[in-house]
């Protein structure tokens, strides 16, 4: 018994030394040493990349759904009818003015309501035209239902609705398309009070958003601005050109909004009086448009109390609009949730693969690690020899191998997660995302984690190996 | 009481059907301050005597008992614990840690001894001095002459003050001169009262202890007893190795 305490208080006071010999051994063979790690250093810092790849996804993701209103926000679409209603098509009317008043009396749990009706338009103005993706009839609430902000001038008010004024509130792109972008004509133009056409009809310009953008791509500008204005012109111009694709597009997208009163869109656009003929895109489902003005809303987006009531909340909405709509179903909810979900789902995808990867590079430095241990003890049959016959026990030269693995893994992995810093660097100039990825703690601290784990792994079965070795049979190894 | 008393102690090898008795049915004791040869040629079971008195090996039958301990049935463990603490070997081919200065070398018992680094350190370089290699502690064994290496070697069978030490053809890889100078160093560690076992196959040099065994085919053949002979060497001729070192 005190034989055996006295055991272990030797083996922890040994550790010292046992650690140092291990460094001594591995200094000894710098560059297998250096080979062997490798296999640890690519390991930890894909995988470290890779989670910081992901992150810097996710993050862009979650900026993207706040920018479109969060997860509060609800749509009410049209849908076809179903089936088993199909008979009583022609007495759907479809989402209209006259859901949101019930909606606003009889549904306690949404907070706003801001119906909307698209148009597809041509805008000219300047001498220029171009066709906006986004122009909508809206109630003056669309601007906080959006996370809209106005840079310059108003947003138009529920008089301008009432008077169906032609005004219009713009985003960057109009001005960008019919003026020029600040970056290629070198001065910002505020078209404010500019008369702009919409399919011919004029409308004053009253207000301009701010110009939407992702927390990466204003650092770039920023730092572009900075640079001066040789440098300004070349990266800013390559920099919109990648604004049109990939995590960027909801900016983009939402910098395409052109917003007019509701009202002026029905009285100019809709009520039959269409002074260019052009319809809603979902015309041909329906019946009841045509010359006699067609009432239905393109959407209807409304935002609940809370997330936490969204079932109920999507319940009561139901209820109400079942009665308007004389128990015909066509509409149908969505919900951010949804895309919160999706990006969810994806990420955890992008991370079981990546990690995936990741650990198998792991394992195949583990390997490693393992192989060389295996090489190095049978080129020190001799010395295990030696030590044993000194007095070194069993569990002795067992610790004294492990520690030696140990000690390749957690060189490796430092300098791995050194290295990942480089590495991500690399990717991301690589990388088509626009997010820049983001090294976290927890990852790194998983990777090294995950690298010792291996380290001791890969040397068990050569320290059991050196460790059974007859001290006899060593001595006489040749 | 002897320091080892060894009774009826057999080792057996099978090979196949063949059984090979590498030791017989052997008993001997070991006085405390014993200087002793054990002599055979090569196959006679010296050396599995030597492993089994070292701790090395276990006998297949029979018990041993070293300084009060029975060690026939000891596990790993404690073999290894015994050899660390009570027992010093010295072999033909050194056996010193190429990696490792001659100071370490001489540490690497205390190390499982689990003696401080400063205590180490001073009762490494104390048992060079005994040796008179103080002055090469920094040096790695290759910048070592043989006779230097094999100092160091005895410098660290002595470092953990061991009950008795085995040297195992100690002269085995050296000149006749150093040789003899490595046997007058064992003499004289001799007359500060250690317990030596010298294992050799050559009666010459057996001849320098008072007490030889003689084993053959697994059994001892002989006990010369030279204390009260007043240490006459017997005649031999000089084997050919001998001829060929010097």
């Amino acid at each position: 018994m005190s034989q055996q305490s006295e055991v272990i208080r030797h083996s922890s006071g040994q550790l010292v030394t046992t650690i140092t010999a291990g460094f001594r051994e591995i200094w000894a063979h710098k560059f297998r040493s250096l080979l062997t790690m490798l296999g640890i250093i690519l390991g930890v810092s894909s995988l470290v990349a890779m989670s910081a790849l992901v992150a810097g996804m996710e993050k862009g993701a979650k900026e993207a759904l706040v920018a479109i209103g969060g997860l509060e926000k609800v749509r009410i679409e049209p849908r076809e009818v179903p089936v088993e209603q199909r008979h009583l098509i022609d007495q759907a009317v479809g989402i209209t003015l006259n859901d949101v008043y019930a909606l606003q009396e009889s549904a306690p749990l949404v907070t706003r309501l801001s119906p909307e009706m698209r148009l597809p338009a041509t805008v000219s103005g300047n001498g220029k035209s171009f066709r906006p993706w986004g122009l909508a009839g809206v109630w003056p609430v669309a601007l906080e239902m959006s996370e809209h902000v106005i840079e310059h001038g108003r947003m138009f008010n529920e008089i301008d609705d009432e008077m169906a004024r032609n005004v219009c509130v713009i985003g960057t792109r109009t001005r960008d398309e019919l003026w020029g972008s600040p970056e290629r004509t070198g001065i910002e133009v505020i078209p404010i009070g500019e008369t702009i056409y919409i399919n011919g009809v004029p409308f004053i310009i009253i207000g301009m958003f701010q110009h939407y953008e992702s927390e990466q791509e204003r650092k770039a500008r920023e730092l572009a601005q900075r640079e001066g204005n040789q440098t300004q012109q070349d990266v800013v111009t390559r920099d919109r050109g990648r604004g049109r694709r990939g995590g960027n597009f909801v900016f983009w997208l939402k910098n395409s909004t052109i917003y007019i009163p509701l009202n002026t869109m029905w009285m100019k656009f809709r009520s039959g009086v269409t002074l260019t003929g052009f319809g809603p895109g979902f015309q041909a489902t329906g019946g009841a448009g045509g010359a006699t003005g067609d009432p239905r809303l393109s959407t209807l987006e409304l935002k609940i109390a809370s997330v936490d009531t969204l079932p109920e909340a999507l319940q009561q909405i139901r209820n109400v609009l079942m009665s308007t709509h004389r128990g015909i179903e066509d509409f149908t909810f969505r919900t951010q949730e949804e895309w919160a979900e999706n990006i969810n789902n994806f990420i955890r995808n992008a991370r079981l693969s990546g990690g995936l990867i990741a650990g198998i590079s792991l394992l195949v430095g583990g390997i490693g690690i393992m192989n060389i241990m295996l090489a190095s003890i049978s080129e020190r049959v001799r010395e295990i020899g030696i030590r044993k016959s000194v007095g070194a026990s069993t569990a002795d030269i067992f610790v004294q191998i492990l520690v030696e693995s140990v000690v390749i893994a957690v060189l490796g992995g430092l300098a791995g997660l050194a290295t990942s810093f480089a590495l991500v660097q690399m990717l991301s100039s690589l990388s088509p995302t626009e997010n820049a990825p983001i090294v976290t703690v927890s990852a790194m601290g998983v990777a090294f984690g995950f690298s010792v784990m291996i380290g001791i792994l890969a040397g068990i079965f050569p320290a059991i190996k050196a460790a059974r070795l007859n001290p006899i049979q060593a001595l006489r190894y040749e | 009481m002897s320091l080892v008393e060894l009774r009826n102690v057999s080792k057996i090898y099978r090979l196949g059907e063949e059984e090979i008795r590498a030791l017989d049915d052997v008993s001997l004791d070991i006085d405390e301050g014993e200087f002793i040869s054990i002599i055979g040629p090569s196959g006679s079971g010296k050396s599995t005597l030597m492993h089994i008195l070292g701790c090395l090996d276990s006998p297949t039958r029979g018990t041993i008992k070293l300084d009060g301990v029975m060690i026939h049935d000891a596990s790993a463990r404690q073999l290894a614990t015994m050899r660390n603490r009570k027992i010093g070997f010295v072999f033909q081919f050194f056996n010193l840690l190429p990696k490792l200065s001659v100071v370490q070398n001489v540490e690497l018992p205390m190390i499982y001894s689990g003696v401080s680094g400063r205590e180490r350190r001073e009762r490494a370089m104390a048992s060079l001095e005994a040796v008179g290699m103080a002055n090469r502690a920094k040096h790695r064994p290759s910048q070592l002459s043989g006779g230097q290496q094999q100092r160091a070697a005895i410098a660290r069978a002595l470092v953990n003050g061991p009950k008795i030490v085995f040297a195992d053809e100690p002269t085995g890889n050296l000149d006749s001169h150093t040789g003899e100078a490595i046997l007058s160093l064992f003499r004289k560690l001799s007359t500060e009262g250690r317990t030596i076992v010298l294992v050799t196959h050559d009666p010459e040099i057996a001849a320098v202890t008072p007490r030889r065994i003689e084993i053959r085919d697994g059994k001892i053949a002989e006990k010369v007893d030279l204390t009260l002979a007043g240490l006459d060497r017997p005649h031999v001729v000089r084997s050919p190795e001998d001829k060929l070192a010097s």
